[in-house]
């Protein structure tokens, strides 16, 4: 196996996939804490920060297409780098939903929470891990791992059916806190879709690596 | 400085090897200026309208050498005419058919050595073979298939050598057409060799036109105007050394000299004009 | 689809050397095969046993079928003149003859028989329009065809090529000595002649197979390791080797 030029270009933009991908799932985690905390200041940095996840995502796609132009890559090279493009769409706009989520931090800052927030804490530590997974098994060629994390992504739409059962009878029965119940399911469903966008990942990764969808 | 040194002994060396190669250079042009020049300075004022239009009289003392013109030009023409179409089917047959056989060098080392050999053997031999086996007597035609064998060699020789400049490309092309071996040949590769056969020719005419010993025994040394091919007759080059060796007349061995390097120049300069042209519609 | 050549169990030998090996294809009508591999693999070799160019090789040795049209090319009596009036054939190097460019078209036709001048001045004007040059040189074909440029001269081979209205075109690495501009033009063409051509290309330029041809086979060492559509093989080959050649990593 000789060193290729591209293999060069490749491990750099791989590296800034690495990093874009700590941001994000720091991103989310923030995001969880902020509401948690109703720390508002750490919500507004969020919200701050996601230009940031922006501008790393427009860095990397330049380098893509830099590499696309100048090295014509093919095969699995070629599967690689349309992966890469569409994983950093994808981290995108899970720093999109943290900022959303951040944004009902905000709305939380006069309140007095209903209810003690356990689950999504939860589903945000594993939807999170799923992101950071995701990308580890594509980084490390790990199509069990891909699968894996992809599998994951029921346990997350179990919980959220949970939590969505839980906030409906909430609304049901003391119509008074539905306000809030309303605005937990939405950040639930934020999550929800930050654990789908981590399963697209996954799915890429296979891409990447087999040429094909089969999760299973 | 110690480069500049190497430096200066090389530019030294320089100078000197140019020095003497254009010295050599100049002494061969030089030869060749004065050769031509003292023979046309002694000829060329006792060629008039007459000398070309008059038979020789009185064994070549007086008259012209208007038969003797004649003469040459059949000779050296039957002679190229035989040996152009042998020497380049030879060649074709070398390059193009029997590539690299064992057959092909044994053939090829002989046609050297034919290339090498004394022109009074080839005199000898025709003497031996056409004038007296075959009966053809001093004639024209056993003088021009003597000067046919003489060119041969190198006739084929430069045949062949264009022959095999032509590209490979050229010859796959025709054939990827559906051209035979033989219309590719044909078609293709002889006009390609036109200008390196036509440069053969003008070596072989060289050779023979110049041919003086092979010449005397077999064609004899008539002075008439010959008429058929069985006619004996004479060449410049026989006349020549004729009149030389029993000293007939001075004057005229320098005037038929000055004629026949005039007529050697002039098959030159049209060959190579003809060469030009080819060359030229070639585009390359 | 209509396949114009059966290849079966094809071994070709140069003496003791093989240099095809057990090679197993089908080349389509109106499609454009390209045969990529490093250089060596035999993809050329293979090219020349479709026009039995190989035959002028000396010490060639031949096994397996070749089909064409369904007929054994390397059977008893068969006509190898009339082959390569089917099976036309453009090489690496330009190489029009040094001649015009009008004689170099109608070369093929009057070996045919074709002497009617009419006739004959018709097919030059078509096979130039076919490669796209008419225009270009219509005002000088008594003009010498090497005064041409590169690109101009494959174009004329190729027209050449036409003139004797093959079924089949073979190309061998037809645009390796072109700018990109001429190259541009030469792939253009492949395309528009792929509507009555069946054409098959060996190219060392990657790109150059993904862009004109329809199916791929890849050769190394003689084999064909893989043939299939050409989207296949440039986005997710089936062999790890086909891979490792088309993304550079070795040949």
């Amino acid at each position: 196996m000789t060193a290729r030029p591209i293999d060069h270009d490749i491990r750099e933009i791989t590296d800034d996939l690495l990093k874009m991908t700590k941001l994000v799932e720091e991103t989310i985690r923030d995001s969880i804490k902020s509401l948690k905390e109703k720390n508002s200041d750490l919500a507004r940095a969020i919200i701050a920060n996601d230009e940031n996840i922006d501008d790393q995502e427009d860095t990397i796609r330049d380098k893509c297409l830099k590499l696309l132009a100048t090295q014509q890559p093919l095969a699995g090279d070629l599967r690689h780098m349309i992966s890469i493009m569409q994983m950093i769409r994808d981290l995108e706009r899970i720093g999109d939903h943290c900022e959303d989520i951040a944004k009902y931090t905000l709305r939380f800052e006069k309140m007095e929470f209903i209810k003690e927030i356990i689950d999504i804490p939860i589903m945000a530590d594993m939807s999170a891990k799923m992101v950071k997974n995701a990308i580890d098994a594509f980084v490390n060629s790990d199509l069990r791992l891909a699968r894996k994390v992809w599998k994951t992504d029921e346990e997350v739409d179990e919980m959220f059916r949970n939590i969505y059962d839980e906030l409906m009878s909430i609304i049901d029965k003391e119509p008074d806190k539905s306000n809030q119940s309303v605005m937990f399911l939405f950040i639930a469903s934020h999550l929800e879709r930050i654990a789908d966008y981590a399963t697209n990942i996954c799915e890429e990764t296979v891409f990447a690596m087999e040429g094909n969808y089969e999760m299973e | 400085m110690a480069q500049t040194h190497l430096q200066k002994v090389k530019t030294f060396k320089n100078i000197v090897f140019y020095g003497i190669i254009g010295t050599l250079a100049a002494l061969t042009l030089a030869a060749l200026i004065i050769i031509i020049s003292y023979i046309l300075m002694n000829g060329l004022s006792h060629i008039d309208f007459e000398f070309l239009s008059q038979d020789p009289r009185k064994m070549g003392r007086e008259g012209g050498i208007f038969s003797v013109i004649i003469g040459t030009l059949y000779v050296t023409g039957v002679g190229i005419v035989i040996a152009t179409p042998i020497g380049v089917a030879a060649a074709i047959y070398f390059t193009e058919y029997a590539k690299g056989g064992k057959g092909v060098t044994i053939i090829r080392f002989f046609t050297e050595i034919l290339a090498g050999i004394p022109s009074i053997i080839f005199g000898l031999f025709g003497f031996a073979f056409f004038v007296i086996f075959l009966g053809m007597g001093w004639s024209v035609i056993s003088g021009g298939l003597t000067l046919a064998m003489m060119v041969l060699p190198t006739l084929v020789r430069a045949t062949e050598e264009s022959l095999k400049t032509v590209p490979m490309a050229y010859r796959e092309g025709s054939l990827s057409l559906g051209a035979t071996k033989w219309q590719t040949i044909t078609k293709v590769i002889i006009p390609c060799c036109k200008p390196g056969i036509l440069t053969g020719l003008i070596l072989g005419i060289g050779r023979a036109i110049g041919e003086s010993a092979a010449i005397m025994l077999t064609v004899g040394g008539s002075l008439r105007v010959p008429t058929s091919l069985f006619d004996s007759t004479r060449t410049m080059a026989v006349h020549l050394y004729t009149l030389a060796s029993e000293g007939l007349s001075m004057e005229r061995t320098y005037a038929t000299a000055a004629l026949l390097i005039f007529i050697v120049l002039v098959i030159n300069g049209t060959a190579t004009l003809i060469t030009n042209n080819l060359g030229g519609s070639n585009g390359n | 689809m209509e396949t114009k050549f059966e290849i079966e169990k094809l071994n070709l030998y140069y003496g003791s050397f093989q240099a095809l090996d057990n090679v197993d294809m089908n080349i389509y009508r109106n499609k454009i095969t390209a045969l990529i591999g490093p250089s060596g693999c035999g993809k050329s070799t293979f090219l020349r046993t479709l026009n039995r160019m190989n035959d002028l090789i000396q010490g060639v040795r031949i096994e397996g079928t070749v089909k064409f049209d369904g007929k054994d090319m390397y059977g008893l009596n068969y006509d190898v003149i009339a082959l390569r009036k089917k099976v036309g054939m453009v090489f690496q190097k330009p190489n029009p003859f040094p001649k015009t460019i009008y004689e170099n078209i109608v070369y093929g036709p009057r070996i045919h028989g074709e002497k009617n001048k009419s006739k004959l001045d018709r097919i030059v004007e078509k096979a130039l329009y076919e490669v796209a040059m008419w225009e270009e040189v219509k005002d000088r074909l008594q003009k010498p065809a090497l005064g041409l440029s590169g690109g101009q001269q494959q174009r004329l081979c190729i027209a050449r090529c036409l003139a004797v209205e093959p079924e089949v075109i073979l190309m061998d690495e037809p645009t390796s000595a072109l700018d990109p501009v001429a190259t541009a033009k030469i792939e253009e063409l492949l395309k528009e002649l792929a509507v009555k051509y069946s054409i098959v290309i060996v190219t060392h330029n990657m790109q150059q197979a993904g862009r004109v041809s329809d199916y791929t086979s890849f050769f190394l060492n003689g084999k064909v390791i893989e043939t299939d559509k050409t989207e296949v093989i440039f986005s997710n080959p089936a062999d790890k080797k086909t891979e490792d050649y088309i993304t550079g990593r070795f040949g």
